[in-house]
């Protein structure tokens, strides 16, 4: 039988489609170098629009903005991650139970359902409750869509884990507490770090949500991104955006090659 | 003396399903004792709940003289051989033969030199800081045999240990597991679906099917007097005839085939009425004094044996083992042949 790379204008749909996907994000890239202010054409190699980004006019707020987003998306995936290893362990190990189709459904479906969906019942959430929006919102907010982001990695991982591990555990004496800790913990390792780096690269890049709930005056990085280019888009945006675009690349790559050295340990 | 395990009417059910119906038992100290049978017979579940890994539904475990059966595994002084060794992939070799020992509380010093006599009794000491991946599945079997005696367990479980290994090294660890059970003096319960394995290496066997014990006996005493037709039919090879029972007298009964042939043969207190006869193939000879007489089908050539298939005078299919030593004629297809049946080769069972 002949691949699908036989089949007649498989070359140039795949090379519209990477275009279409990437051309756009080496625009940004190649022009975050660009010594003119313009943003439509060359005027030379140059760094200046990264020193822009941490020392021009907006560079306090996006400093502001960046810690903001830094923390909130080291809490929010820090907090999704035990929550996710929690339901992960429930669901993987705990035998059949009742409702553990509609707990599958529920942990995953922030996955399904359309973002500005969430946003808007949240932001009515929050309301009625009677929360003040602003940085407590956005944190809460970014705990609970992380989750499911962080569960499926970590439950593809314990599904890969033979109980006999465990077994084999408390058969040498260990309790359950010491089998957990000192035997399936540092199996399911892997896939808690590759769902940690991916819940974090989400909360990172997360604007719609954030958008709704911050409140006024509190921003992250996309939300400032986003208001400095309603002014219309200046070369330091692209750098700052070129330089988020990084971290996600680094994280996201680290993630694979985590879950890629644990899959050949067992 | 105390048992090593006395089982009491152990029952485990699964919701509606039943895996045991009451197994009683006992296991001696220092015996090699094996559960045999086939798949879905209840010989894991019985492993595992002498283990601890199930809960058990009704019954008593005794490990010498007192009831384990609802203690958690770790309060219990057994240890278990994994089918799949079960070896923890993140730790060395010497680490996970330490394990037991670190877990019973043994200081460091302590563990490592025990688990390194454990290493050297298993003839891996030159690999205790390897991984577990870096083994072959022979030596990965030997690490997961370390590993379980190394906190000397009253009593090992091996839970059918050799069945992944390749033949040749399958034979090799039958010497080296029954020597090491006899270096160590620990009770062993072998559970095992290989009757070879079962025959060559028990002091006792448990013949179970269908969440039963079926007969318990040394590997003599299942092979030669089984005492039903299943235990006859899963122990090696044999020809099951039905017969009628003509008469009864001091354990030994007459017996009549189909073909109108006579055989007396020992039986268990069993009266009249249709029964099967169990006559194992290498116990009929082709012999001028003939109680059968046969019509040959087919010669099979094993090697050391030659298989021959033949009907009886009734119609009834019967085999039969010849050793292939040097002999004058070979039985031709279509040939009709006297068979001499050896004393005790004949037994009438129980359904």
């Amino acid at each position: 039988m002949k691949g699908v790379r036989h089949y007649p204008g498989f070359l140039a749909l795949t090379i519209l489609c990477l275009a279409v996907l990437y051309a756009p994000l080496i625009v940004v890239a190649i022009y975050s170098f660009n010594a003119s202010t313009s943003i439509t054409s060359w005027g030379g190699f140059s760094l200046r629009w990264y020193g822009e980004v941490f020392t021009g006019r907006e560079a306090a707020r996006f400093g502001q903005a960046a810690w903001n987003s830094i923390t909130i998306a080291l809490i929010a995936s820090t907090v999704a991650t035990v929550i996710a290893t929690a339901a992960a362990l429930a669901m993987v190990r705990g035998g059949a139970f009742r409702g553990r189709q509609a707990s599958f459904a529920l942990i995953n479906l922030p996955l399904m359902v359309p973002e500005i969906v969430i946003a808007v019942a949240t932001l009515i959430f929050f309301s009625a409750i009677g929360l003040t929006m602003g940085y407590l919102t956005i944190l809460l907010a970014h705990i609970t869509f992380c989750i499911p982001f962080a569960y499926l990695p970590i439950a593809a991982r314990l599904e890969g884990i033979e109980a006999t591990y465990e077994q084999a555990a408390r058969d040498l004496y260990a309790t359950r507490a010491q089998a957990f800790r000192l035997i399936l913990l540092p199996l399911m390792m892997p896939g808690i770090v590759s769902g940690w780096l991916l819940a974090f690269i989400i909360s990172l890049d997360d604007f719609i949500i954030t958008n709704f709930v911050k409140g006024a005056g509190m921003e992250t990085l996309p939300t400032a991104i986003f208001g400095s280019v309603k002014q219309g888009i200046k070369p330091n945006i692209m750098a700052l955006s070129t330089l988020m675009l990084l971290v996600s690349v680094l994280f996201v790559t680290a993630a694979y090659l985590i879950n890629r050295k644990g899959r050949q340990t067992p | 003396m105390t048992d090593a395990v006395d089982l009491r009417g152990v029952v485990k059910r699964y919701g509606t399903v039943t895996a045991l119906h009451g197994v009683t038992l006992s296991i001696a100290d220092n015996e090699f004792f094996t559960l045999l049978g086939p798949s879905g017979c209840g010989k894991t579940t019985l492993l595992r709940l002498i283990a601890g890994f199930e809960d058990i539904s009704e019954g008593e475990i005794r490990l010498f003289g007192h009831d384990i059966a609802r203690l958690e595994p770790n309060q219990r002084p057994v240890n278990t051989v994994f089918q799949n060794y079960a070896l923890f992939p993140h730790m060395s070799v010497l680490d996970n033969v330490a394990f037991g020992l670190k877990m019973k509380g043994v200081d460091p010093a302590a563990r490592r030199a025990r688990a390194g006599r454990m290493l050297e009794m298993v003839h891996l000491s030159a690999f205790a800081e390897r991984l577990p991946a870096q083994l072959s599945g022979g030596q990965q079997q030997r690490v997961a045999l370390a590993r379980a005696l190394a906190p000397e367990p009253k009593v090992l479980l091996l839970d059918e240990p050799l069945s992944a290994l390749d033949l040749k090294l399958r034979q090799a660890m039958r010497v080296e597991l029954k020597q090491l059970q006899e270096e160590t003096g620990i009770t062993f319960i072998f559970v095992t679906h290989d009757q070879e394995e079962a025959l060559t290496m028990s002091d006792r066997i448990a013949v179970m099917s269908a969440g039963r014990v079926q007969q318990i006996g040394t590997a003599r005493e299942i092979y030669e007097a089984p005492v039903n037709r299943f235990v006859a039919d899963f122990i090696g090879e044999t020809n099951l005839l039905e017969v009628e029972v003509a008469s009864v007298s001091d354990g030994r009964a007459t017996v009549i085939l189909p073909g109108g042939a006579r055989i007396t043969c020992p039986s268990s207190s069993m009266t009249g009425g249709r029964h099967h006869l169990s006559i194992r193939p290498e116990r009929l000879t082709i012999s001028d004094r003939a109680e059968l007489m046969a019509n040959v089908e087919r010669v099979v050539y094993l090697g050391t044996d030659l298989q021959v298939i033949a009907h009886l005078d009734g119609g009834q299919p019967i085999t039969l083992r010849l050793q292939n030593a040097a002999r004058t004629s070979l039985p031709e297809p279509g040939q009709r042949i006297g068979l001499h049946l050896e004393e005790g080769g004949a037994r009438l069972l129980a359904d």
